[in-house]
């Protein structure tokens, strides 16, 4: 499965649209993350514990996509844009969504 | 109790963690920047446009999607002082950098991963910033930022 956010895959011409597919993970932060996070709120920098969860939780978001894109029988996904919003007190939406395609 | 002593329990935890926030957080932030710097000389032979396509010059060959991202947060110190400039407005010197630093290190993140499986440049940049808000109501908890970089890495050359 080849993933892009352009609009066509480089070096390979679109022959097929399966329409849009998405795919999307909801995660909390549990509380040995967020104590270690509440610590480094005091130093500042990077809250490492949050920037694993939401690259797995981004991950997931990817594979439910990958997985329903095959599933109509598309080999590429082309345009691919996420978008994350807190949906609730410490827990995010990730959401990924982009165009299944077959390429050649 | 001596009422002196009574304001210096109520303020010193204060004190102790502004100054703790503020050295710690200096000190944090200049070892992260000579980090980057350093890294940003390294990457420097890879090309990253913000186009929606690679210029027909560079007869790509193939590509797939990259991305970076890092959640950070601001010093004890930091807070305070742009809690002090949100009463004058103007500008928070402080979120300025933090946020710079934020989005340099997804984008070398980013890049890094390119390089790692063999891609020459990335096109289609997008920088995406969310705020994880998770303080509650009191302005307690922790919360973050979200800086993600993602584009197409491609070769280039038939």
């Amino acid at each position: 499965m080849i993933l892009s956010n352009t609009e066509d895959v480089p070096g390979s011409t679109i022959r097929e649209f399966y329409g849009v597919v998405t795919g999307s993970s909801v995660r909390a932060k549990h509380i040995g993350r967020d104590f270690m996070a509440g610590l480094k709120n005091l130093v500042g920098g990077e809250l490492k514990g949050y920037t694993e969860l939401l690259q797995e939780a981004r991950q997931e978001a990817i594979d439910r996509m990958t997985q329903q894109a095959q599933a109509a029988g598309a080999n590429a996904v082309v345009n691919v844009r996420f978008s994350t919003s807190s949906v609730a007190q410490g827990a995010a939406e990730i959401f990924a969504y982009g165009t299944a395609v077959r390429v050649e | 109790m001596d009422p002196l002593l009574q304001i210096a329990l109520q303020v010193g935890p204060f004190l102790f963690l502004l100054l703790f926030g503020f050295i710690i957080g200096t000190l944090v932030e200049r070892s992260h920047y000579s980090d980057i710097r350093k890294r940003e000389a390294k990457t420097r032979t890879l090309p990253v446009i913000s186009f929606r396509r690679a210029p027909p010059s560079w007869q790509v060959s193939s590509g797939t999607l990259v991305s970076g991202s890092t959640v950070v947060s601001i010093d004890y110190f930091k807070r305070f002082l742009a809690g002090l400039r949100a009463l004058v407005g103007g500008r928070i010197a402080s979120y300025e950098s933090l946020l710079d630093r934020a989005r340099r290190e997804a984008v070398l993140r980013m890049k890094e991963q390119a390089i790692a499986s063999g891609y020459d440049a990335v096109v289609n940049l997008r920088l995406e910033t969310s705020r994880l808000a998770s303080s509650n109501r009191k302005g307690q908890g922790t919360a973050g930022v979200e800086i993600l970089a993602f584009g197409t890495a491609v070769k280039r050359g038939a």
